[in-house]
């Protein structure tokens, strides 16, 4: 045992080294491999210091002309606004990242790492916007060839925003050698359009017809573009180019208009979805129970900051954080409600206009009280990388990913919720109660006991759309009064003490919203869903899905 | 019943001690008020105020306080609630008696206290940037004007940037409305045509912004570089940004200049997407000057807080408060109409190493900053106004203000004075 023990330390010893020894060679064979000397990209890197922005735009081109591939390391630096001199030593650059403790620091030149330094013996490299996209362009020119497809078609896609002459040549070489067909589609379009920009007439007309029916934001500028009229006079000379451009443009904004439309479903939807989610506690508080909690908002806004509190916990891990958030927030949430519930609700059953006033009153006090804990200024709250984003379905088309999983988190527990109460003891003893305390009283079930835990179901569901709005809004102290009005109609508009009614009412009145608003703008689009709503409550007072029979009968 | 009678009676002595300890302590202090929201949806922007002033009192008490007396601040909590700042206002003037307030940040709640000022002849300093129309006898303006913040910025992205599609979004209030009529009477004043300008307007704490960065993001790819000009306030801005960078449109296709997000409200966010994004104010926390340096060291051994941040509204009330020193050294007295008097022309060093003068239409002068979001929640100056620019009043841009002119100094002393009229009318809200 004892000598295998021996024998395991020195195997790991032996690795050690061994991967030491790798790492040095890999690192002499990085300068092997760099075609200049360090002088050459001293020289402009100096200057970088204290050029003002114009001067660094023609020090980054400079620099981007040497073949070396260290460049790559410092303009991917500088883009990223990583790059630091050091204030100590002159002629040394870093590329600074955030390490597990302190920041890191790599020379650009040797690529030697220093950890644990302190950001105050360095100064960066600041870049502004027009820099950013020279650098970005270059970039991108410079990784058209990278072994890696998904660098690739970075750069390619980064190339349609490029109106540089000179790019075309490494396109069409690109182009040639480029075996990966999206890739491919990706280069033809950015090439196309610099042709388009730069050709003759005739290559001109030719590249804008290979345009046609390209959704990309970019190909439309860029049609739009011939087609602006100044003074009277066409800013695009040629006519026949102006003739391609409005046909191809015609034939994009059809496409475009669709995809519009398919977008605005998608808001609609997605805002539905987070109706619901803020709805659909209060479907249990208020619509299984009859409590009138004006303090459903609150128990969101105590799950947002169980998100920021479990984010400061594990800041190392932002991308698994929601994960444990949502059954933190759940008990959070939960147990404040439970408190609420036996304190101060269970006293007040049958007597609504003392319960909202009660509930108004804790609302406040959970909204001061954050403040006085976590102070009344926002909070911020990452959002995990693969939260982030969209996923491209065309150049007109892209549906965001945190909406995405909103919408997915929605339904998740919108079916949870459905099985708990159909499935369970747990459910069938709650809408016992609800449907006759007396008769399920005498059947041996706690209802009060029954009624804490009902209350706080429906707050710790509260506390998870907290987890998802803290994705989407401000975490403060007023995220809460934001929904509250908003679930209230979503619950009362759906039929009350109905499942079924929340969703199709939470879907509806998102994607009533998110089609309105487009011509009628925000403010006009709210108001006219209240308007739809209280006509619609003159009639079905009950809501789109009322219960009938004699659990209707109160 | 005897031991009770005792205790009562020593509490009595006791208090009646106190009232004396107060109104011996009353003679000798000059009340400084303080009318910021410390609870409420303001909360979040005031209560910063509330402590800057403070330590601007503490620090001028170190000094040897003010003709000879200390400074005293007397606190009111206005809970973001425009009736209440006017009772607070009164509260603070009619039984506190303070000699000035240093309060407010929305338009609406120094509309509220205004008539209660002008009525009682208070003294207010207003550190928020505003929409201007308005010049009060009673008010001094330390906040930007729209000509020193929002037409500098418009010139800024015309001339440097080379756009030529606005976007004017807002929050649906006061400041933003009348900042958006200025903003399109001024960019069609220089040919820029109606369908390259789009306005829009979404409610108080707006958090869903699909369709309307989607629409923004439509209305970017007409072939000219477009812009945004946001005058969004407070809560809404995070969302917005968020949905910004979800959407993929980043600084350098669709940048947003914002009037109204600075580095109090970027340190509730993340922003490595928002880079690159632009605000136009008169002080960054980032520029480079000692009396910035010493000012940051201060603030933050006052709120004993190493990550706290410092923004333009502070740098207002640091001029104002300095300037309302001077003036009063200067007066010799804390009267409200000696001190408006004196302060007239009073100059004082602003903390990006210039120097503020206050003007006879009771605002001053600033340097105009343009400055680009870093990764650290600070701005990098990437543009400024040569010198210090003039507060405007009334703007030049509009209709009914054109004419109008703002002198408190004799012999005009009229805070609205139509020129062609030659008429002061005397109205102020």
């Amino acid at each position: 045992m004892r000598m295998s023990s021996v024998w395991l330390k020195r195997l790991l010893h032996v690795t050690a080294v061994m991967t030491l020894l790798t790492v040095n060679t890999f690192m002499i064979a990085r300068e092997s491999l760099a075609a200049v000397p360090d002088e050459e990209l001293l020289a402009p890197m100096a200057e970088l210091k204290s050029a003002n922005f114009s001067k660094k735009a023609q020090l980054v081109v400079d620099l981007s002309n040497i073949e070396d591939e260290r460049v790559l390391l410092i303009l991917k630096g500088m883009l990223g606004g990583d790059l630091y001199y050091s204030k100590q030593s002159a002629d040394s650059f870093f590329v600074l990242s955030s390490g597990e403790s302190g920041y890191l620091a790599q020379n650009v030149l040797t690529a030697e790492m220093l950890s644990d330094i302190s950001k105050r013996d360095y100064k960066k490299i600041s870049v502004n916007n027009s820099l950013r996209r020279l650098l970005r362009e270059t970039l991108a020119s410079l990784q058209l060839r990278s072994p890696n497809v998904e660098t690739r078609i970075d750069a390619a896609r980064a190339m349609m925003k490029s109106d540089d002459e000179s790019n075309i040549k490494p396109l069409r070489q690109a182009l040639q050698a480029e075996e990966s067909a999206s890739v491919k589609k990706l280069l033809a379009v950015s090439e196309s359009m610099l042709v388009a920009r730069y050709g003759s007439s005739h290559e001109r007309v030719d590249a804008i017809g290979r345009l046609k029916g390209e959704l990309y934001p970019e190909v439309r500028s860029l049609l739009a573009g011939f087609l602006i009229e100044r003074d009277g006079a066409f800013l695009e000379a040629d006519s026949d180019v102006r003739k391609a451009a409005a046909e191809a443009l015609a034939s994009i904004e059809d496409l475009v208009a669709f995809n519009k439309g398919v977008e605005n479903v998608y808001f609609g939807i997605s805002l539905g979805a987070v109706l619901l989610l803020a709805a659909v506690g209060l479907s249990i508080t208020f619509g299984v129970m009859g409590v009138i909690n004006m303090a459903h908002g609150e128990m969101i806004m105590l799950g947002a900051y169980t998100t920021f509190v479990i984010q400061q916990l594990m800041p190392n891990h932002i991308d698994y954080s929601l994960l444990v958030a949502v059954p933190a927030a759940f008990l959070v949430s939960g147990l404040v409600g439970v408190i609420i519930e036996r304190g101060v609700i269970r006293h007040l059953y049958g007597r609504p206009l003392e319960t909202l006033l009660a509930t108004f009153g804790i609302s406040l006090i959970l909204q001061q009280a954050v403040r006085t804990i976590f102070s009344p200024l926002n909070q911020s709250v990452s959002t995990p990388s693969w939260m982030s984003g969209s996923l491209e379905i065309n150049g007109a088309l892209s549906l965001t990913y945190n909406r995405l999983y909103i919408i997915i988190f929605s339904l998740m527990v919108l079916f949870a919720l459905a099985m708990l109460l159909r499935k369970t003891l747990f459910g069938l003893q709650m809408r016992a109660v609800t449907q006759n305390r007396r008769m399920a009283s005498s059947m041996g079930i706690r209802t009060g006991w029954l009624d804490a835990l009902t209350f706080g179901l429906g707050s710790g569901i509260a506390g998870i759309a907290g987890v998802a709005l803290s994705q989407l809004t401000n975490v403060g102290p007023n995220l809460g009064q934001a929904y509250i009005i908003d679930s209230f109609m979503v619950v009362v508009f759906g039929g009350v003490g109905n499942l079924v009614g929340t969703f199709v009412g939470a879907m509806s009145l998102g994607i009533a919203n998110k089609m309105m608003e487009p011509f009628a703008g925000a403010v006009l689009a709210k108001i006219l869903v209240l308007v739809v709503i209280i006509l619609f409550i003159q009639k079905y007072p009950r809501g789109m899905f009322a219960l009938k029979g004699r659990a209707a009968e109160d | 019943m005897k031991k009770y009678t005792k205790s009562i009676g020593v509490g009595f002595s006791a208090m009646a001690l106190s009232i004396g300890a107060t109104l011996v302590q009353a003679a000798d202090t000059i009340k400084v008020g303080v009318l910021h929201s410390l609870s409420g949806t303001m909360a979040i922007s005031e209560t910063t105020l509330k402590d800057t002033v403070l330590m601007l009192v503490e620090e001028q008490n170190k000094k040897g306080g003010l003709l000879g007396k200390k400074l005293e601040a007397v606190v009111a909590d206005p809970a973001s609630n425009w009736p209440l700042f006017a009772e607070k206002a009164r509260e603070l003037l009619e039984k506190e008696k303070v000699d000035v307030v240093f309060g407010c940040w929305t338009s609406v709640s120094r509309k509220s206290v205004l008539p209660v000022f002008e009525e009682l002849n208070g003294l207010l300093f207003y550190p928020v940037q505003y929409e201007g129309e308005e010049s009060s006898k009673n008010v001094f303006y330390t906040g930007a004007a729209p000509n020193q913040q929002a037409i500098p910025a418009v010139d800024y992205l015309m001339n440097e940037v080379g756009v030529e599609r606005w976007v004017l979004a807002g929050t649906d209030y006061v400041y933003p409305r009348t900042t958006n009529k200025i903003l399109e009477a001024y960019l069609k004043a220089k040919g820029v045509a109606e369908k390259d300008i789009m306005i829009n307007y979404t409610p108080f704490g707006h958090s869903d912004w699909q369709s309307i960065v989607s629409d923004i993001k439509k209305f970017g790819t007409a072939g000219s570089k477009t812009a945004v000009v946001s005058t969004i306030n407070g809560d809404a801005n995070v969302p917005f940004y968020k949905e910004l960078a979800n959407q993929g449109i980043s600084a350098e296709d669709i940048p947003v200049v914002a009037f109204s997000v600075g580095e109090e409200e970027l340190s509730g966010l993340d922003t490595k997407p928002l880079v690159g994004h632009l605000a136009a104010w008169n002080y960054f926390m980032s520029v480079d000057s000692d009396t910035n340096t010493d000012f940051i060291d201060s603030w933050k051994a006052f709120i004993k807080d190493a990550d706290r941040v410092t923004n333009d509204p502070m740098e207002a009330h640091y001029i104002g408060f300095n300037m309302w020193v001077e003036a009063v050294k200067k007066a010799g007295s804390t009267e409200v109409d000696e001190v408006s008097d004196a302060i007239i022309g009073v100059t004082v060093p602003n903390l990006s190493g210039g120097f503020a003068t206050m003007m006879p239409n009771h605002h001053i002068t600033k340097p105009v900053l343009i400055g680009e979001i870093q990764d650290d929640g600070q701005f990098e100056t990437v543009w400024q106004t040569a010198g210090a620019v003039m507060g405007d009043a009334w703007s030049d841009f509009l209709d009914g203000s054109k004419d109008i002119t703002a002198d408190w100094t004799a012999p005009l002393a009229c805070g609205n004075y139509n020129v062609k009229t030659g008429k002061c009318s005397g109205q102020n809200y």
